[in-house]
Order: C-alpha cells, then structure tokens, then sequence
C-alpha cells in the first residue's frame, strides 16, 4: 500500500481510491489495418513489464475519475513523478 | 551419491540419530551443459528431471537464483485440481493430474499429495451456470466433475455457512474428488533431488543476469558464479520471466504482480477438503500441520516486490468468514506474497522463441503449482526434441498474433 499524489485533485490519497491501467506510451496505432499481425499483437498484448522504474497509469476511480500517470517503481513502489497526460516529463 | 529413500533407511537413520545424507548435493558450475534450465523453482526442477529421465539428457545444470524452495513454489496456497473448462488446459492440467498420481512414489519422496477433493463455489445463478457447463466439459474430457448442492456441501462441510442470509449466499458447487493438496516445498525437493541422482547439476545462489545470443543462437548465460555455456536453455523463471526474455532482446505478453496469502496458527482438524471461492474471492484448506491456509487475489499493479496491500487480504478474510464464520476469532500468523506472471488469457507459454535453442515456460500467473509435473514432463518433451510436445502446442507465444486464445478467466476466475 502506498499514497498517490493525483495530480488533479492535488492530493496525496490512498491507493486504495486508484486503480491501476497499465504501462503508459502504449499508442493505438494510427492505421490498425495496415500494420502487421506481429505489430498489432505487440500493441494489444505485449509489454515491457518492467523490473524498476517506470511509467505507468492510473485513475483516480473513487476521486476525480480521472487518468494520469505514475512514475513508480515496481521494485519498492516508490513513486517519483506523477503528471497529467500531455505534461511535460522530461526533465 | 544420495541413497533411495525405504523403510530401512528411515528406520536405521532414526534408530542412529544423524545419518541422513545431504539431500540435494552442493555443487560447483561446470563451463558447459547441454541444458541449461534457468529457475530452481517447481516447474524447473521438474523439466530437469523428466529430461533427464525420459529424454536422456542429463549434463543438465538448473540454476537458481536463491535457494530450492525459496520462490513461488512455497509461497503457493498448495491446490491441485484439473477441472478446467478449455480442452487444451484441462488435458494439460489433467497430465499433471495424473502425474502427481503416482510422483511420491516416482521420485522417492514423499510430497503428502493428497486428494482431498476441491470444492468449487457459486452463489449466483450466472456462477451455477457455468459450474454445470464446466462440469459437463469436464466429464466429456474424462475429469471427475460433479455439480453439488448447497445441501449436500453442508453435509459434507458442516461447518460452511449456506444461510439464506449470507450477503452471497452458496447456491451449490463444482467438486472434484481428485483434486487436493500436497506439500508444496516438499515438491520442489523431491523434484531436485531425484533430478540430482540422475546426475544434473542444482546450483543455488547462482542468478543469471545475461543471455549471450550469437546470430539467432543462443549461446549461453552469463551469471554471479561465471559464464556458462550451453546450445539450449529452458527459462522458467515465473514472476521474473520478462526480465530474462529482456537479457536475450524479447518481449512477452506478460506483466508480474503480486500475489498473496496467509496462514493461521495451527489448530485440530476442522475443514478437510478444499473450498474455493471465486465470487467472494478467497479459497482456503487445512494443512497436514493445522493451519488454515488461504489465499487471497493480486494486486492489480504491476510488481516485483513479494508484497501486496493490505486490503487485498482483507478482502479474502471477510469472504473466508463469510463462508466460514466459526473462523472469525481464528489468529493469523504469517502473511506473504509471490511475484506471479499473469498472462492475458490466464493460460501459460510453453514454447520456443525467434532465438534458436532459447524456450520459455512462464505465464502460469496465479495457478502453476498445480502443473508442476505435467509442466515439466511437456516442457522437458520440448526442450530435447526441438519441437512442442503435443499438449503444449495450444500454449505457443504465436497465440497472441495469430488470435488462438484460451480463455481460462471463467474456469480460472481469481482462485486459479
């Protein structure tokens, strides 16, 4: 169990209101009947799943109800970073 | 070497005080296997032994991160049963059925398996619905199934609580006379040890943390006790499964989480069958040694921690009690969590990969235990022929481009 800092609400609550929605950059692609079987099984299923930190998303289901994401590690779940999605991350 | 386990040696060990042997030898890494199986857990040591015992391969090095019995084969609620809806995994569960039938005495060791039946719950009429379509496919594939009432649960459990007042109440369930329980590290030692009498290596504090691959070949791994080199190597790593395929520049349909359970303080017998729930979302038995042990769900994040929140528990205890009220002043003692690999159709990869001599067998996410031997016998089977064992073949990475799912979320549910 950790805190989430939601970045609309401004608040540090509880995960327990959150719900995890996966890794985060994972684009639709733009022409889905275009691409390859092999590219579009890596979009609906495949994922980097990985060991440290990462970004990922969640919404705030018993808040706001709105997406965002996380920067989390999935090793301590320390949470370095949250932002609204279209925020600038870099940095 | 170890000697065979019998009666005399039982007695005379007892009678002498300190005779045992080492089970499981310690041994140094040689430079190079024919296989290599990365991961000590269950499934490893199983595919070791049944390529070593079928396959005649046995210049075989398992390596194991940590030690045997310390992973995801111990932290397991310990429930085997084969009633699952899909042709393919209820052939392949029920080959581990099977299997576990006769592997006390197979392996010379003793894994308590004991089939104590599993009772599958429903409370609504959607969950009767698909019990009765489970059942009737499991009695078409050969499995022991039977649709119960709440009555006849009652008789056989008195302890349940099938009130009418029950927030969800028990309508009936599934009941596989066959499933059961066995002793969960036991396994993992009976497997690594007459795999170690048939000669392979069991190399413990050794963790893999690169994979050489030369032109689409695999060549080898690199590890904390030195590089070892091999043409075929066998990853069965569980909760870490996307972090070797990582080493060797592959994705997989994966995401690790959490997984927990826990076990009360030892008390005299009170439930002797197992009884899961995956409406109310909690499953429990009662070990050899007393304690209630119940497993609760994942966490929905994903993780490599071998922790989960609180609520999660909570959430299994309060349906426990639920069904079993007479639980309620029953003191928890211990509390864990397992790194399990979940997979999109809660089925598990048993396959070979784009590079050559390199096979996974992961994707068992919250219900591996039960496959153990099955999932080593098929594994091993495909390792030494270069070609999926027949059981094996529904569970190919190439499922998820081709679109040959096996749904197993309705039979599995989240007590899988």
């Amino acid at each position: 169990m950790f805190l989430i800092h939601c970045p609309y609400c401004n608040e540090e609550r509880e995960q327990e209101e959150f719900s995890p929605a996966g890794e985060a950059f994972i684009a639709r692609p733009v022409e889905p009947e275009g691409i390859s079987d092999e590219a579009w099984a890596d979009y609906v299923f495949y994922r980097t799943n990985h060991k440290g930190y990462h970004w990922e998303q969640w919404v705030h289901s018993n808040g706001c109800r709105k997406y965002f994401m996380v920067e989390r590690s999935t090793i301590t779940h320390e949470i370095l970073k949250v932002a609204a999605f279209g925020a600038d991350i870099s940095e | 070497m170890q000697k065979k386990y019998s009666w005399y040696s039982l007695l005379k060990a007892g009678l002498s005080g300190q005779d045992w042997d080492q089970a499981i030898p310690l041994v140094e890494p040689k430079s190079k296997y024919d296989v290599i199986i990365v991961g000590g857990g269950g499934h490893g040591l199983a595919t070791a032994y049944y390529l070593a015992k079928e396959c005649g391969i046995t210049n075989i090095a398992v390596l194991e991160k940590g030690y045997i019995g310390g992973g995801n084969t111990a932290r397991n609620t310990t429930i085997i049963r084969s009633n699952y809806l899909r042709d393919e995994a209820s052939s392949l569960y029920e080959h581990a059925m099977k299997l576990w039938e006769g592997i006390s005495e197979d392996l010379n060791f003793n894994v308590m398996f004991s089939q104590r039946g599993v009772y599958n719950l429903g409370h609504t009429l959607q969950d009767m619905r698909d019990i009765e379509r489970r059942v009737n496919a499991n009695v078409l594939n050969g499995i022991d199934a039977q649709v119960v009432t709440a009555k006849e649960i009652k008789e056989q459990i008195p302890i349940i609580n099938t009130s009418q007042n029950a927030r969800y109440p028990i309508m009936g369930s599934s009941y596989q006379p066959r499933g059961g329980v066995a002793r969960h590290d036991g396994v993992a030692w009976g497997f690594a040890r007459a795999a170690a009498m048939l000669g392979v290596d069991i190399i413990q504090d050794c963790e893999v943390v690169g994979i050489e691959v030369e032109e689409g070949r695999v060549k080898g791994v690199k590890t904390t006790r030195g590089d070892i080199m091999a043409d075929r190597i066998g990853c069965v790593s569980a909760g870490h499964s996307s972090v070797l395929a990582k080493m060797a520049g592959l994705r997989l349909p994966i995401e690790s989480h959490p997984l927990q359970a826990f076990v009360s303080e030892a008390m005299k017998p009170v439930l002797h069958t197992v009884v899961m729930s995956n409406a109310v979302h909690g499953y429990i038995s009662q070990s050899d040694k007393g304690d209630l042990v119940i497993g609760a769900g994942i966490d929905g994040y994903s993780s490599y921690a071998q922790r989960g929140a609180s609520r999660v528990i909570e959430h299994s205890a309060a349906a426990i009690l639920e069904m079993f009220p007479i639980f309620s002043r029953v003191r928890m003692n211990r509390q864990w969590g397992g790194i399990v690999d979940v997979c999109p159709d809660a089925c598990p990869i048993i396959s070979p990969t784009k590079v050559q001599g390199l096979y996974f067998n992961c994707g068992w996410g919250t219900g591996g235990f039960k496959a153990t031997p099955g999932s080593g016998h098929v594994f091993a089977h495909t390792i030494a022929q270069d070609k999926q064992h027949p059981l094996a073949v529904p569970f190919h990475l190439d499922r998820f481009t081709t679109g040959a799912l096996i749904d197993e979320h309705g039979a599995a549910g989240v007590a899988h």
